[in-house]
C-alpha cells in the first residue's frame, strides 16, 4: 500500500517567504523584526558561511588543487550548484541559449557573489525618457533612494564620494588602496580617456556600528569562499542568521522546493506547496501572504506552475507577462601580462575580494553618436593569487614574448631550470578587464514552462527563449575597442580574449553574467506588467515578488543592492498593509 | 587548524583571532590534510555529500597503469628539475596529482594515455626501448624535439601537444604544492591589514602614491 500523502501543517503564518537570497533575506529580516510570524523556505541546505566556509584553505588541501569540478567557479567556491544541476534541467527553444545558474542554499547566491554594491541610478530607472528605448519604471530614484541609504548603514559598503550624475553616492566605509596593477591601469586607462574610481563594494573594511556579530575585514581576498567572520555581505550571515538569533518570529525550513503557491476561490494566495528533499514527502503551508524570493527566473516557474481556475495561465499572470523581459547583463573581457612586473617583489596584496577600482560609464551615448544605447562598467583584476589548478598553463604562448633574464631571445615553450624560473617570473604579472553592460529587456527574451519536461521531483521545468539583439553585440564591439585601448596603453601584452564579429566580440552569452532580472516586471498598468509599484501582484493582492523580477529594466550595475532595496520597500509596504488591514 | 597556524591569527585582533579559533574547532576543521598536503585526505567541510562521495570513489580509483606513471615521474621531473630553491616536481607529488586530475577531469585521459603511448612508439622506433628506458640523452633528444612549439619538425606535432598539457599539468601540479607555492612566493592567505603598495615598490614603478 502506498503512504503518498501530502502533509498539511495547522499553523497559518503571517507570512511565507520563498528564497533566503539577497530578496528573501531581506524580507525575512525585515518582517521577522517588526513581529511577523514568518516561514521561509529555502530549497537547498543550510549554510552558515562561519561553519562551512572554505576560506583560507590552500589548494593543496585538495587533491584537485581548488579546480572548478564539482562548482564553476572552483571547488573552494561557497555557490551550491551553477549552470547545470544533477536532475534539475532546464531546455531552450529555437536555437537560442540562457545558461541559469542557480545556487540551492542558505543564502543562495549571495555566498559567494562579487559584492560589487552599485546604485542603480536616476537614468537607469528613467531610461525610456532619455533615449525612448525599453520602458521606464513606475518609480524613480528618489522612491528607492532611503532603502539603498538603509542598506548601507544596515549592511556596509566601500566606496567614496564623486558627485556622478547616474552613480549615486551611498553611505561608504573607506576603500581599500589599490594594488600595483590597479595603478598601472588607472595610468593607462587614464591615456586612453577612461576613468577609474575606487570600488564599490559590500565588504567591511571598517567595523559595523553596532554590529557585534560581524568583523572587520582581514583582507584575504576571498569574498566568494564565504566569510568566517562575517566581514562581507551574505544574506545566510547578514540577515538570516542574525534574524533567527534575536528573535523568534523567524522559522526556516531548508531543502524545501516549491512547486506552487496555492489559492483559494477568490483566487488570494493561500500558501504553497513544497516537497521536502529530505524526506521525500508533500508539504502544504498557510500563509496570509506570499513573497516569492526564488531568484527571478524560479519564482517566474513557480507562478507559472500556479494554475486554478482563477488563474488558467499561472498565478497573477492575466497580462501574460510572467517569464517575459527576461535580461542578463552584458559582458566582455580581455587579459594578458604586464612585461613592467616581470621578476616583481613579493608581499601580500590579496586585498578585498570585492574590486578595488571601477570604471563606472563614462560616455554621453548622444554626443559621442555611439551605435548602442546605455553602457558598461569595466572591472578590473590582476596580480599576485594563491596558485590553483590551472596556474602556469599556456607558458608556452608566454614565455617566448619576453627576453630571458640575460636579455637573450627566448624559444617559446621548453623545460627544465629555465622553464622553472619562468613561472616565478610571471608569477603576478597577469591582468585583466571585464565590462558589465546593460542589456536591454524585450519581451521575446522570456522562460515559459516546457510543456514536454519535468524535473526530479515531477516539477514542469523552465524552457528559454533569449536572443542577443544589435544594442548588446555593438556594445561589446565597443568594449573590445576600449579594453585592447586600456592595455596598450598601460604597456601590457593582450594574450587572450580579443574576439571579432564572428563570435559577437566576445559577448558571452545570456546567463553567463548572472544578472538574471526582469520576469515579473513591475509597472502602473495591469495589463503591461506583473506586479504594482510596491513589488505586489496586480491580480492577487496578498502576493509579492522580493527578488530580481520585479526589475523593468537594469542599469549596467550589478542588480543585488537593488534587490536588497526593493525587497526592504516592499516589506515596509507589506508592514503598513497589514496595520491597516488591507492585506 | 594546529596552535602553529592558529598563532599566525593573534596579531590580527583579539576578536578576529577569538572568532577565528572558534571556526577552527573540530567540528569545521579540515579533515587533517591541512599541514601535510596529502593528497590523499577529502575535504569535507562546508561540501555537498555527492562531492565528498565523488572524491572518495576517485581516490579509490586507478587509471594509470605502473608504466605510465613512471614515464609520468620521469617527464615531470625533466620538466620541473630540482634547483637550488626547491625540489622536483616528483617530489612536490605532482605523478599523484596528475593520475587523481585526469580522473576528476577525464577529459585529460585520452590525450594523456594516447600521448604516453605516441612516446613510447617514437622512442621504440628510434632507440628499441621505451622511454622510461631510454638513456637521459636519448630521453633528452626527444624532449628537445616536442618541447618548443614554434620549431617542430613535420610529424612531430602530436608529440608537441601532448608535451604542451605535460607541461601544463606539471607546473600546475608543482606549483600548487606546498613546496611550489614557497617556491612562487605568494605571500597570502593569511589575516593581514592592507595599506596599499609597499613605498619601495611605488618608488621603483615611478608612482607617487598608491
Amino acid at each position: 500500500m502506498s503512504d503518498f500523502q501530502i502533509k498539511k501543517s495547522p499553523v497559518v503564518y503571517d507570512a511565507i517567504v520563498v528564497g533566503s537570497g539577497a530578496g528573501g533575506g531581506m524580507a525575512g529580516y525585515v518582517l521577522a523584526n517588526a513581529g511577523l510570524k514568518v516561514l521561509m523556505l529555502e530549497a537547498g541546505p543550510y549554510y552558515d558561511p562561519r561553519l562551512h566556509s572554505n576560506q583560507l584553505f590552500w589548494s593543496y588541501q585538495s587533491p584537485r588543487r581548488g579546480a572548478g569540478t564539482t562548482r564553476p567557479f572552483g571547488e573552494f567556491d561557497a555557490a551550491y550548484g551553477g549552470w547545470e544541476i544533477d536532475g534539475e534541467p532546464y531546455t531552450t527553444k529555437n536555437g537560442t541559449q540562457f545558461d541559469w545558474f542557480r545556487a540551492h542554499m542558505l543564502g543562495g547566491r549571495t555566498n559567494h557573489w562579487g559584492r560589487i554594491s552599485l546604485r542603480f541610478g536616476p537614468k537607469d530607472f528613467k531610461g525610456k525618457s532619455h533615449d525612448g528605448i525599453s520602458e521606464d519604471w513606475p518609480i524613480s530614484y528618489d522612491d528607492v533612494k532611503p532603502f539603498y541609504d538603509k542598506i548601507d548603514r544596515l549592511l556596509g559598503i566601500y566606496g567614496t564620494k564623486e558627485g556622478l550624475e547616474n552613480e549615486p553616492d551611498g553611505i561608504f566605509l573607506p576603500p581599500p588602496k589599490p594594488r600595483l596593477h590597479e595603478l598601472f591601469i588607472k595610468k593607462g586607462a587614464a591615456k586612453a580617456g577612461v576613468p577609474v574610481i575606487p570600488g564599490r563594494g559590500s565588504v567591511l573594511t571598517e567595523a559595523l556600528p553596532d554590529n557585534k556579530d560581524r568583523q572587520k575585514c582581514f583582507n584575504c581576498g576571498q569574498c566568494g569562499r564565504a566569510c568566517r567572520i562575517y566581514g562581507d555581505f551574505s544574506s545566510s550571515s547578514c540577515l538570516v542568521i542574525p534574524a533567527k538569533k534575536y528573535n523568534e518570529n523567524l522559522e526556516l525550513t531548508c531543502n524545501a522546493m516549491v512547486r506552487e503557491v496555492l489559492t483559494n476561490d477568490e483566487g488570494l494566495a493561500t500558501g504553497v506547496s513544497y516537497i521536502n528533499k529530505e524526506d521525500g514527502q508533500e508539504y502544504q503551508v498557510s500563509g496570509k501572504v506570499v513573497i516569492l524570493a526564488a531568484s527571478a527566473c524560479s519564482s517566474a516557474r513557480i507562478m507559472l506552475n500556479s494554475r486554478s481556475t482563477r488563474h488558467p495561465n499561472g498565478i497573477a499572470n492575466g497580462s501574460g507577462l510572467v517569464g517575459k523581459y527576461l535580461h542578463d547583463s552584458t559582458g566582455a573581457a580581455i587579459g594578458g601580462f604586464l612585461p613592467a612586473l616581470m621578476d616583481r617583489k613579493r608581499y601580500n596584496e590579496d586585498g578585498v575580494g570585492s574590486v578595488h577600482i571601477y570604471s563606472p560609464w563614462w560616455l554621453d551615448n548622444k554626443k559621442e553618436r555611439l551605435d548602442f544605447p546605455r553602457g558598461y562598467h569595466i572591472e578590473y583584476w590582476g596580480g599576485f593569487g594563491m596558485p590553483a589548478y590551472g596556474f602556469g598553463f599556456g607558458m608556452h604562448g608566454l614565455n617566448g614574448k619576453v627576453p630571458a633574464r640575460d636579455g637573450s631571445p627566448k624559444e617559446a615553450g621548453g623545460y627544465g631550470a629555465s622553464l622553472k624560473d619562468d613561472y616565478r617570473r610571471f608569477f603576478g604579472t597577469s591582468v585583466g578587464m571585464a565590462g558589465r553592460g546593460t542589456a536591454i529587456a524585450f519581451k521575446d527574451n522570456y522562460c515559459e514552462i516546457d510543456p514536454n519536461v519535468v524535473d526530479k521531483w515531477g516539477i514542469p521545468v523552465l524552457r528559454f527563449h533569449y536572443k542577443w539583439s544589435d544594442y548588446e553585440i555593438k556594445q561589446a564591439k565597443h568594449m573590445q575597442e576600449t579594453f585592447q585601448e586600456i592595455m596598450h596603453q598601460m604597456g601590457a601584452e593582450i594574450t587572450w580574449g580579443v574576439q571579432g564579429p564572428e563570435t559577437n566580440y566576445g559577448l558571452e552569452a545570456p546567463g553567463r553574467i548572472i544578472h538574471e532580472v526582469g520576469t515579473t516586471r513591475m509597472g502602473d498598468d495591469p495589463k503591461n506588467s506583473v506586479l504594482n509599484k510596491w513589488c505586489q501582484a496586480h491580480e492577487v493582492k496578498n502576493l509579492f515578488v522580493a527578488d530580481g523580477g520585479p526589475i523593468v529594466q537594469q542599469g549596467d550595475k550589478n542588480c543585488t543592492w537593488t534587490i536588497l532595496a526593493l525587497s526592504m520597500r516592499t516589506s515596509e509596504y507589506i508592514i503598513e498593509q497589514k496595520k491597516q488591514f488591507n492585506i | 587548524m594546529n596552535r602553529r597556524k592558529y598563532l599566525k591569527f593573534i596579531g590580527v585582533g583579539s576578536i578576529t583571532a577569538s572568532v577565528l579559533w572558534e571556526s577552527c574547532q573540530p567540528e569545521t576543521q579540515e579533515a587533517g590534510g591541512a599541514d601535510t598536503g596529502s593528497a590523499e585526505e577529502i575535504l569535507e567541510v562546508g561540501r555537498q555529500d555527492f562531492e565528498i562521495e565523488r572524491d572518495k570513489r576517485l581516490l579509490s580509483e586507478t587509471f594509470f597503469t605502473p608504466h605510465e606513471m613512471a614515464t609520468i615521474t620521469v617527464l615531470a621531473d625533466i620538466i620541473i628539475p630540482k634547483d637550488e630553491k626547491s625540489g622536483s616536481a616528483s617530489e612536490a607529488g605532482v605523478p599523484d596529482f596528475i593520475e587523481f586530475i585526469v580522473k576528476d577531469m577525464p577529459h585529460h585521459q585520452v590525450p594523456m594515455r594516447g600521448g604516453l603511448r605516441w612516446l613510447d612508439v617514437e622512442c621504440l622506433n628510434r632507440f628499441e626501448k621505451a622511454f622510461v628506458d631510454c638513456p637521459k640523452e636519448q630521453q633528452i633528444e626527444i624532449v628537445d624535439e616536442i618541447a618548443y612549439p614554434n620549431k617542430v619538425k613535420p610529424g612531430m606535432e602530436q608529440g608537441v601537444a601532448f608535451f604542451n598539457r605535460m607541461r601544463d599539468l606539471t607546473a600546475t601540479g608543482f606549483f600548487t604544492s606546498e613546496m611550489g607555492i614557497k617556491d612562487i612566493g605568494y605571500m597570502g592567505n593569511s589575516p593581514n591589514d592592507w595599506q596599499g603598495v609597499p613605498a619601495d615598490v611605488l618608488a621603483q614603478y615611478g608612482f607617487e602614491e598608491g
